[in-house]
């Protein structure tokens, strides 16, 4: 049997005041890590309601991250 | 600085700026040039634990962000070959032409804000510190901690990489030490950082760590300072070791080091740690030294700025400020307000010059889109070789192209270059572009750029969004090409998804009554009215009492003999006469509301029957409301006319009661009702009140046996100097066992009887004074209903919360809000007075507007959904939904909103929209992430 390998896709929202400038930050720093993530930039982490998560789950994502 | 001329309202002042030997408008901080650059130099801001190039930004967070040549270390520029920075530099930013230029500045003020320094204990080889790798400064092992560190944030001793098991803190190197350094003063920042360092180790280690700190006296008596303390004593299991180190010897060249101290109980104790960390002292730069000369203010013999008590941040010289670490050591917080104070003051003496320097930008009428269909610009920025080396960039604009809505892609070398911006405002016009993405760098630092660009091409700067390919693509996924580009085809594609459902957004504006409303006539409150009167604006001062002065009207003299009550006198009559101040005597405040800018406030004036409420209408609030000296109901306190607080002893000074000089002894008790479960705060003022009070006595009648007890004497900053001074005096201070009960008794013979257990002599001791003095603590109101009324938040022990410790600490979260003084923290006179010139800088930066702009990124209620569930009420941190009870739905002041979202995510129905980030937009971003 051929198993591909499993790469998860994972939608990421991140607060605007610290996760996103944190990610922002892991790029001047030079940090590499994989690319199977998809940024969604928010006001507050507060923002995100479980609709947000869910619809994310639902478009396919397979991991969503809520970084704030 | 080079030269300084003139005076007070109008000096000249010339500056020479450095060259810097790169563009700062052509440099885009992509890197390159550090990594081609071939030389290496010791890394200053990581202490030199790592190295840098010669040419770099200090550090990743740096602002701006823009390289500098180290003309010191470049090899051009010190050998003449090389330039292998201009060769790779995508944006030709390298200029070795640059030169020195010389700028003349024609100012009515001038602000000393040079900072300080740590002591280096390499000066005199303490600790032999230089020969030893594992005896690391504290800032060397703030460093060591960092995740932007030289270790990459593990914990490892520098001799062999291997994380330490037991780690010693050795504070007061470098301060309180008159004899090997001279700096006879504290620091008062390192007991502090001290604990938090050894509360972080204790986090970062897998395994148990080892934590002791070597002390004096601990000296946390900064707002909830003595809290964490307690909690590195208590929760993280921290050793404190009272006790002065001198030496710490390696142990036979296994990198560890010996201490040698005498223990609680008396006994010989030798410990071995894997790391020595020196708690360094603060002190003035040699540089701070001339510069201040150049100035023309007076410095103290450490090199500080001398300043009064009464007029904390103006120096000798008239119309010269100074504010921060030059001023006195001191941390974040004070730093901070002192800087607030200082402009402050500059803004007293130059309010008739405000806003007639300034210019107004002239916008283009912005055109209404909303009818139209989505017409989208896509701009992909190369970024040199920082996005166009990793991304396929030609074939994300042939992407774009193909995206619903989008009528016009291309690529950019800069985007972020004038040309570039000129050439999309003329793009959007010819185009007849409605909304725009830039692919590019991120939207926290050039979103506002490109919105500008909108603005000039008279498009709605909300019709805007950015894809971050730089940063959170290309930056991040150098190795794979492929997956980079695929990654940012998508970005591309989120952002083009969400800007379809972008609508323009206005930014409301409201009008501001020039007129603050400030809450107590203490000092504080005075002084803050004081300061906007004299900036033109109305104050109205609230005052509880029949009598303007506060606590203040009770002390004797500051800890550098300024006599209080005669500056208190005059404060007084100043403010009574000020036709600016309206004051209002035995007034309570019965109701409040509104907001930033536009407040309403209901007084009732207990002055005769009937008295009819007032409501007053002020843009800005300042609270003043201090705080009350602790009635103690121990110690014989009530019961006998020998036992008197702190504050009746000044007031018996203030009066100059002949009685005090007859007396035979005193006894001062420090921290009655401080540090305590019940009120675990320190309140900071009282150990120099006692220490000048025991001083005053000892000096009225040298005869006189004078004992102070203590816990932890804590005269910090240059107090140390009067604690010094009282002890050369003969004032005797005596460290009791907090564990064990301190008696006070009368005895058969009627005299008062005090007993309490020696620390040093571990033995029961008795002391039969003719006075004692409790230093009692500063208590505030408990669920004061101020708090309720203007919407602000108190601590566990009553005292006001600032919106941030270090950003904002004279702010409260409600906006237009203030604090000072007291009812802020235990404070001594000249800290209140500062937070006063504080809290009226900031109010005054509000009151200085017409009109005040509000955000367009705010929450809407869409009536037809609410529920009136009051959901959102609860959640939102900023009071700004209120409920309508004739319509039963929830409503959002757009002058509160921070734009946060948290109600839109709270309500069940969806009710709240956040302008900008509404749920169509980000599901729309969620649909098209799929990949």
């Amino acid at each position: 049997m051929q198993t591909e390998e499993f790469t998860p896709k994972i939608i990421a929202f991140m607060c605007n005041w610290c996760a996103y400038g944190a990610a922002d930050l892991a790029g001047v720093s030079r940090m590499q890590y994989p690319s199977n993530i998809r940024p969604v930039r928010v006001m507050c982490s507060a923002t995100v309601s479980p609709h947000h998560i869910l619809r994310a789950f639902q478009s396919g994502a397979d991991g969503v991250l809520v970084g704030g | 600085m080079d030269h300084i001329d003139g005076e007070e309202g109008n000096f000249e002042v010339s500056v020479i700026q450095h060259p810097r030997y790169v563009d700062m408008d052509k440099c885009i901080a992509c890197g390159l040039c550090a990594e081609k650059c071939p030389k290496k130099v010791p890394d200053k801001y990581d202490e030199g634990l790592v190295k840098r190039k010669a040419i770099y930004v200090q550090y990743a967070q740096a602002v701006p962000l823009k390289y500098a040549i180290d003309p010191e270390q470049c090899i051009y520029l010190t050998k003449g070959k090389c330039r292998a920075c201009e060769k790779f530099c995508p944006a030709g930013a390298i200029n070795f032409k640059d030169t020195a230029k010389k700028v003349t500045v024609n100012v009515g003020a001038v602000i000393v804000a040079p900072g300080g320094e740590t002591y280096d204990p390499g000066d005199n080889d303490t600790f032999e510190y230089k020969k030893f790798p594992n005896i690391v400064t504290s800032i060397e092992f703030e460093r060591m901690l960092s995740a932007s560190g030289p270790f990459g944030g593990h914990l490892i001793r520098p001799s062999d990489k291997v994380e330490p098991k037991k780690i010693a803190w050795i504070q007061c190197v470098g301060s309180r030490d008159e004899n090997h350094c001279g700096n006879g003063y504290c620091s008062s920042v390192c007991c502090t950082y001290a604990v938090k360092e050894a509360m972080l180790a204790k986090e970062h280690c897998a395994d148990d760590l080892d934590a002791a700190i070597f002390y004096i006296d601990i000296r946390t008596n900064g707002k909830d300072f003595e809290q964490y303390y307690n909690r590195a004593k208590d929760e993280f299991g921290i050793r404190f070791i009272k006790s002065k180190v001198i030496s710490a010897p390696e142990v036979k060249e296994s990198g560890k080091h010996l201490i040698s101290y005498v223990g609680d109980s008396g006994k010989r104790i030798n410990e071995e740690f894997d790391l020595v960390v020196l708690s360094v002292g603060l002190q003035p730069k040699k540089e701070s030294v001339t510069l201040a000369q150049k100035v023309g203010i007076d410095l103290n013999k450490y090199g500080y700025a001398v300043t009064h008590s009464f007029d904390p941040v103006s120096t000798s010289k008239p119309g010269v400020y100074v504010c921060g670490a030059f001023q006195a050591p001191k941390d974040i917080p004070s730093s901070v307000i002192d800087a607030s104070a200082a402009a402050g003051m500059a803004a007293n003496k130059l309010s008739s010059a405000r806003w007639s320097m300034t210019k107004t930008k002239e916008v283009p009428i912005e055109l209404d889109v909303r009818s139209q269909s989505p017409r989208i610009g896509v701009f992909v920025c190369c970024c040199g070789t920082n996005i166009a080396g990793v991304v396929d960039v030609p074939a994300v604009v042939e992407f774009a192209k193909t995206l619903p809505g989008v009528v016009f892609a291309e690529q950019n070398m800069f985007s972020c270059s004038q040309d570039t911006q000129d050439k999309i405002a003329q793009t959007i016009k010819e185009q007849r572009l409605n909304r725009a993405v830039v692919a590019a760098c991120t939207p926290k630092t050039h979103e506002s750029l490109f919105q500008e660009t909108l603005t000039s091409a008279g498009i709605n700067k909300y019709l805007f969004e950015m894809a971050n390919i730089r940063n959170q693509c290309s930056w991040v996924h150098k190795d794979a090409p492929e997956l980079a580009t695929r990654k940012a085809k998508d970005m591309v594609k989120m952002a083009v998804a969400k800007a379809r459902l972008l609508e323009p957004l206005s930014e409301p504006t409201f009008a501001v009554k020039h007129a603050a409303l400030v809450i107590g006539g203490g000092v504080t409150g005075m002084e803050a009215a004081r300061d906007l009167a004299d900036q033109g604006f109305h104050c109205y001062l609230i005052e509880k009492t029949d009598t303007l002065g506060g606590q203040a009207r009770h002390l004797f003299h500051t800890w550098q003999g300024e006599d209080i009550q005669q500056y208190v006198g005059g404060l007084i009559e100043t403010v009574s006469n000020n036709e600016n101040i309206d004051i209002f005597f035995n007034a309570d405040i019965t109701a409040a509301e509104g907001f930033v800018g536009n407040f309403k406030t209901t007084i009732h004036q207990d002055i005769a029957p009937d008295s009819p409420a007032i409501i007053l209408e002020h843009g800005v609030t300042i609270i003043a409301s201090g705080a009350a000296e602790y009635a103690p109901d121990q110690y014989l306190y009530g019961k006998d006319s020998r036992v008197v607080t702190g504050l009746e002893l000044q007031q018996r000074l203030v009066d100059n009661d002949s009685g005090l000089a007859g007396l035979k002894s005193a006894v001062f008790i420090q921290c009655v009702g401080s540090r305590i479960p019940e009120r675990p705060y320190c309140s900071k003022l009282c150990c120099t009140q006692s220490i000048t009070s025991a001083l005053e006595l000892k000096t009225r009648n040298p005869e006189m046996d004078v004992f102070v007890l203590y816990r932890d004497m804590r005269p910090y900053g240059l107090r140390e100097e009067i604690y010094r001074k009282a002890r050369a005096a003969g004032v005797v201070f005596i460290r009791f066992n907090f564990e064990k009960e301190l008696i006070v008794e009368t005895d058969d013979a009627g005299r008062l009887c005090v007993t309490f257990s020696d620390c040093v002599l571990s033995r029961r001791m008795r002391i039969n004074p003719d006075l004692l003095v409790l230093a009692t603590a500063i208590v505030p109101e408990k669920e004061n209903p101020l708090a309720q009324k203007y919407k602000i938040s108190q601590s566990a022990d009553g005292f006001f919360m600032e919106a941030h410790v270090k950003l904002r600490p004279v702010d409260c979260a409600t906006d237009g809000v203030f604090i000072c003084g007291l009812a802020h923290a235990p404070k001594p006179i000249d800290e209140s007075i500062t937070q006063a010139h504080a809290a009226a800088a900031r109010a005054a930066t509000i009151l200085a507007m017409e009109k005040i702009k509000g955000e367009g990124i705010v929450s809407h209620i869409d009536p037809r959904l609410c529920s009136g569930c009051l959901g959102c009420i609860n959640v939102c941190p900023y009071g700004a939904i209120s409920f309508d009870s004739e319509k039963k739905v929830a409503e959002i002041n757009p002058a509160l909103c921070k734009g946060c979202g948290a109600c839109a995510a709270a309500c069940p129905s969806e009710a709240p929209i956040l302008m900008g980030f509404t749920n169509h937009q980000l599901y729309a971003q969620i649909n098209s992430a799929l990949f």
